[in-house]
């Protein structure tokens, strides 16, 4: 149970961290977008949470949490400003929001 | 190599697989396609928490990601229904290949930094009686409900924010969403400039009456 190494579960950490910031700054459907920033907050809960087990806290638990509680609020938000700017523009692709205005 | 470490393998190869098949081309040109292979690599890192001993974010994360966050984005998705000419992704353009190499010397220096950090790292024993609790349910709850219980209130009127937030912008019947009442008379006139000039009858041709 206790053998994996720290390096290990950091780089799987690091590895998905990176593909959700390929997924943030390469794909322009904005749903994509907003799953690829789940797959972001998730590497770094991954991050805390090896980081608890090689120290033997429960904060980074807490802490892995609280990002958890902050995705849940980021994806229903982000979300609902899909919908309504679906509604007025008719698209997805953050090329084409450019104005704040109609 | 343990069955630990090898079930951490399958796992982790699991996550990095299906993140990356959620974001690819071929795979993940379709959004509730990406959708599915964001709930497979949340549950394959879900079962990294198990691993690592932490019960109740294994609970957590299959109850709120894979459970109500994935919900939602698939529910979106399909509330949505775009057609197949709107989902076609642009191709590769300068931007994209910059982007990419940036995301990769972020994962090089990432991995560099945990090369520094991690040597001669080794993990607590568990089964020493001082971590009988670490990472369950009783243990990070108690934690929660006494030194975190300021950000734990805040965390759920954060959730009430979030949650009246969204219903309010995703209501139909905002006035600027609908827009019964057309645009003011001078917008108008800008927008119908062209079609103007080619009647050749000024609007306000009624001022040379006198």
């Amino acid at each position: 149970m206790s053998d994996i190494p720290l390096s290990e579960i950091l780089i799987l950490g690091a590895v998905l961290f990176s593909i959700g910031l390929v997924g943030v700054l390469t794909r322009r459907n904005i749903l994509v977008l907003l799953m690829s920033v789940e797959v972001m907050l998730n590497a770094v809960n991954v991050t805390l949470v090896g980081f608890s087990r090689y120290h033997g806290w429960n904060e980074g638990h807490v802490l892995a949490f609280f990002i958890i509680a902050v995705a849940a609020a980021e994806a229903a938000v982000g979300l609902a400003l899909v919908l309504a700017v679906f509604r007025t523009k008719g698209t997805v692709w953050i090329d084409e929001l450019k104005l704040l205005r109609r | 190599m343990s069955a630990a470490h090898l079930i951490f393998y399958v796992l982790g190869t699991g996550a990095v697989l299906s993140s990356a098949l959620m974001l690819l081309p071929n795979t993940g040109r379709n959004p509730i396609h990406s959708a599915l292979w964001l709930i497979a690599s949340l549950f394959c890192v879900a079962g990294v928490y198990a691993l690592l001993s932490a019960h109740l974010l294994t609970a957590l994360q299959i109850i709120v990601y894979a459970g109500a966050v994935m919900v939602l984005f698939t529910f979106v998705i399909m509330l949505l229904n775009l057609s197949p000419s709107e989902i076609q992704e642009p191709k590769l353009s300068p931007v994209k290949i910059i982007g990419g190499a940036l995301s990769l010397f972020v994962l090089g220096k990432l991995t560099t930094a945990i090369a520094l950090v991690t040597q001669g790292a080794r993990p607590v024993d568990l089964h020493h009686h001082a971590y009988a609790e670490f990472g369950t349910v009783k243990a990070v709850g108690k934690m929660l409900y006494t030194s975190f219980m300021v950000p734990f209130e805040l965390a759920s009127v954060l959730l009430l924010v979030a949650a009246v937030g969204a219903v309010v912008l995703a209501k139909k019947s905002l006035h600027y969403v609908d827009a019964p009442e057309p645009p003011p008379a001078k917008l108008t006139r800008l927008a119908h400039r062209p079609e103007d000039a080619q009647e050749g009858t000024p609007p306000d041709s009624h001022g040379g009456h006198h």
